[in-house]
């Protein structure tokens, strides 16, 4: 059964499409075909219940003057159990449906094997971002980090490409919810959590932290970026490169090494180590900064830098009131960590 | 208006201070009902404001009238609000006046500890309040997930005093469920048997089971939050291995019976109002009755609905799905009960029809996208966006509320003795109608595009701010309806025509006696035969103790 209209209506509404009647992955599918079904089946209930009160309202208004009360029913067995039945009957198709869209959408991640063109990546949900480790793709070990913006592979009907997260913590909970792409699942301090992604349409789809997790729960945005292999391949090669030096950046990267920048941010192959903050080593391949919140221009750079408390209230990177010329340093060294 | 008289008199001869010593000592069921209904007016006033604050921050996207941390304290505050010291002692103090009444009792089964139940509410809603004396209120959602809870993350002491007014509060409740089950069980006047007993009371009594049950959980799980800030425990401290699961668990197991004690009392408001209006006994009443049973039952063990995302495995989520669809069963039975009171009946739309009337249309639509929400799978996409918000607030406001009024309208002239203005009621019925469909249909498509919960602001280019723009004019056009409901129950004590003991032609019991009653409000206590007894005293030839 399909509800013509409910589609159309809720997607003309977007400009940048987050809608979950829009779905690009198999389980993002398999929830809406099962949703329009709920949608129609619960939609008939409501256009049978209410123009029965609607029809009780409007026969039944006592004419006025008129003081004789109506026969009295005082309940009918019968009566009784076909409504009890009817719902019954229904509540029975829907756990039937529930059951089979629970089992198409809920799959546990398989070992990883060569040749499986699947990648695995630890994702670690942190007060105000997402920090993502590339595990494993084709059966290879990868073993980088990078923040916000997911790379994944598209998929083909030919070749089926998977991508199994592992979702966990560092802080409190958060949920990871990319609405095209399915539905969302927790990260909880403590628990390992897992969900897959798989979509054959390249493209970037938005997504954010659905659980409340603090001051800044609302600006904790991601992306998820589908590419070719071609592409994917690429850019993985490049995130697993240590980061460029480049000469021009050396006095930067003192200024940058010499502050406390390096005890929360890390870049591959340099003295800076840090954990606590996004991996830097390939800032310059991310298009967006503070979460998705920002683009990642030199300007919008800069001013985080600068004073984060003026983008991102109650984030927890200070300004260290850096002067004028540091502050071009820091930027330039940044730019060259492409 | 022997109250109103003997209070005028009292501040006449005695002054003000002895009227304020009599309403603070008093243990008449009466006066404590009155107070925990005003209190709660004076709590939904502030709630209403800070959801008025919040919905003209999310007017625009990234607008910038509220800072994050107010703003998350905020909702935080209208949430707990809203349920604690709005949404439960509303009900419990129309409890309070009403079932001793109905049933044909003097008073509940134990005044003082009654009076207990409602200060202790009263100086919980305070110690929460006082949060904002530590230089901000929590900021961590009513339902306070860990381990947000915990020092690490909740720094100052209002998550404390949160915790601890909680759990004053939650002690008032308990007091007062274990009340009404003494109460009904216990005080029925002669005749009045169990099957006998009006469907108010019997609502009644369902939902104080249900605090019995669950409140004592939530204190437990309160009390280890304190533990864990205060005293170094690690129940939900996860960086010392501590379970964030467990308090999700113990938090829902009481969160979600917790809907149903505020959904009961409304049913059984309801149940009072249609018949009335609609001049006909209500249909199937033991059908009715096993079916509020049912409900109280199957929705103590449907918590982890609230959890479908956390992980849990595949057979658990089915059984959670499939014990949340079984609800719509008895909540089908009442519905269908209602509309078959309705038909062939001889309805008049004074005020208190009115809003039953908006109470069934609109629960309607809020029992359907439970149902949505109970599809596991459904849920994996609307689980903590906007349409949950939606959906709840259609449910507490289209059924509670709107069951409430029609409550509050019903019985106001006993109360008071005088009747309210119809034209304000009508008034503050269609605002509020018209207001909430605009302020929370939006929300539900907002969620389906994507747009989480507890957000303090958003981008442009989501395509969310035209719903959240008709949310907030919502919000705007509702908050008249409220005032004229103040203004209505105001004017009306002073104003209003003289109503006399039975203004309804009505049937049960608390309609037999004067308007206000007296302290002990019945000068004999009542014999009865039937449901309802003054039915059979106004046809005597065709009594309903014929047909039961």
């Amino acid at each position: 059964m399909e509800l013509p209209g409910i589609d159309t209506l809720l997607a003309n509404a977007v400009a940048e499409d987050l809608s979950i009647f829009h779905p690009v992955s198999p389980s993002g599918i398999a929830i809406a075909a099962l949703a329009i079904l709920v949608l129609a089946i619960t939609g008939g209930i409501w256009l049978i219940v209410s123009s029965v009160l609607m029809y009780c309202v409007v026969r039944f208004r006592a004419q006025t003057g008129d003081t004789h009360e109506p026969p009295q029913v005082y309940g009918s067995m019968p009566i009784e159990i076909a409504w009890t039945a009817a719902p019954a009957i229904i509540v029975f198709i829907l756990i039937l449906v529930t059951t089979r869209t629970l089992w198409e959408v809920e799959i546990s991640p398989p070992a990883p094997t060569a040749g499986d063109q699947t990648l695995f990546v630890t994702v670690v949900g942190r007060q105000w971002w997402w920090e993502y480790q590339y595990d494993e793709y084709d059966g290879k070990k990868l073993g980088f980090i990078t923040a916000n913006e997911l790379h994944i592979p598209v998929s083909d009907p030919a070749q089926p490409r998977r991508v199994y997260l592992q979702l966990k913590s560092a802080d409190v909970c958060h949920s990871f919810w990319v609405p095209r792409l399915g539905g969302k699942t927790d990260l909880i301090p403590g628990r390992v959590n897992s969900m897959w992604l798989q979509t054959d349409q390249p493209g970037v789809y938005l997504g954010q932290c659905a659980e409340y997790c603090g001051t800044q729960h609302a600006n904790m945005l991601l992306q998820v970026v589908v590419e070719s292999p071609a592409e994917f391949e690429a850019w993985l090669k490049n995130e697993a490169a240590a980061a460029l030096e480049v000469e021009s950046a050396a006095r930067g990267r003192d200024v940058f090494q010499s502050l406390s920048c390096v005890n929360c941010h890390a870049v591959r192959g340099t003295i800076a180590a840090g954990t606590y903050g996004p991996d830097l080593t390939h800032l310059m391949s991310r298009v967006t900064l503070a979460s998705g919140q920002i683009a990642n221009t030199r300007e919008n750079l800069r001013e985080w830098i600068a004073d984060p408390q003026q983008i991102k209230p109650g984030c927890l990177m200070p300004a260290f009131g850096l002067s004028d010329r540091e502050l071009d340093d820091v930027v330039s060294y940044l730019e060259s960590l492409r | 208006m022997a109250i109103a008289a003997q209070q005028r008199e009292l501040a006449a001869t005695a002054g003000w201070t002895a009227v304020l010593h009599e309403w603070t000592t008093t243990v008449d069921h009466k006066k404590i009902g009155i107070m925990y209904v005003l209190m709660s007016l004076v709590f939904l006033v502030i709630a209403g404001i800070e959801a008025l604050l919040m919905r003209w921050q999310l007017f625009y996207p990234r607008h910038d009238f509220l800072p994050p941390d107010t703003f998350n304290q905020l909702f935080t505050m209208h949430g707990t609000t809203m349920v604690f010291f709005v949404g439960m002692p509303i009900l419990i103090g129309v409890g309070n006046y009403m079932v001793p009444l109905m049933i044909g009792a003097r008073d509940m089964a134990f005044p003082r500890m009654n009076a207990l139940g409602f200060w202790a509410t009263f100086f919980g809603g305070l110690l929460v309040y006082s949060s904002y004396a530590t230089g901000g209120a929590p900021a961590i959602g009513w339902f306070a997930y860990a381990p947000l809870t915990e020092k690490t993350f909740a720094r100052t002491a209002a998550t404390d005093l949160w915790a601890l007014g909680l759990l004053v509060s939650g002690v008032g409740t308990l007091t007062g469920g274990i009340n009404f089950i003494v109460t009904i069980l216990g005080m029925r006047c002669p005749g009045m048997t169990l099957r006998k007993i009006p469907f108010f009371p019997w609502t009644m009594l369902w939902t104080s089971v249900q605090i019995v049950l669950v409140i004592p959980p939530l204190s437990a799980a309160l009390i280890m939050v304190l533990l864990d800030r205060n005293l170094g425990a690690h129940f939900f401290d996860t960086q010392n291995g501590g379970s964030a699961y467990l308090w999700q668990h113990l938090f829902w197991f009481f969160g979600h019976p917790e809907v149903y004690i505020l959904i009961l009392p409304a049913f059984g408001m309801i149940s009072e109002v249609i018949p009335v209006f609609s001049r006909k006994v209500l249909f199937g009443y033991e059908f009715m009755a096993a079916a509020t049973a049912a409900i109280a039952f199957i929705s103590m063990g449907v918590w982890s609905h609230h959890m479908f995302t956390v992980g849990m495995s595949k057979t658990l989520d089915l059984y959670f799905a499939a014990a949340s669809l079984l609800v719509s069963i008895p909540t089908g039975i009442k519905f269908f009960n209602w509309l078959a009171t309705m038909y062939g009946g001889k309805i008049r739309f004074a005020s208190p029809m009115l809003f039953a009337f908006g109470f069934l249309s609109m629960f309607l639509i809020g029992g359907l996208t439970g149902i949505m929400l109970a599809i596991a799978p459904f849920d994996f996409q609307l689980t903590d966006s906007y349409f949950v918000v939606g959906h709840f607030h259609w449910v507490l406001i289209g059924g509670t509320l709107f069951g409430l009024f029609a409550g509050l309208h019903y019985w106001y002239p006993k109360v008071t003795g005088r009747m309210l203005s119809e034209r304000l009621a009508t008034w503050q019925f269609w605002l509020l109608f018209v207001g909430f469909i605009l302020t929370f249909g939006p929300m539900h498509i907002a969620g389906m595009l994507g747009m989480p919960r507890r957000i303090y602001t958003y981008d442009a280019n989501r395509g969310w701010d035209i719903w959240n723009q008709i949310t907030t004019l919502g919000a705007f056009l509702q908050t008249p309806s409220y005032a004229i409901f103040v203004i209505n129950i105001v004017w009306s004590y002073f104003k209003g025509p003289i109503a006399g003991d039975d203004p309804w032609n009505a049937w049960t019991l608390e309609w037999s006696a004067t308007s206000p009653p007296p302290s002990y409000n019945f000068e004999h206590i009542p014999v009865v035969r039937s449901r309802r007894p003054l039915w059979d005293l106004k046809h005597p030839d065709d009594p309903d103790w014929k047909y039961e």
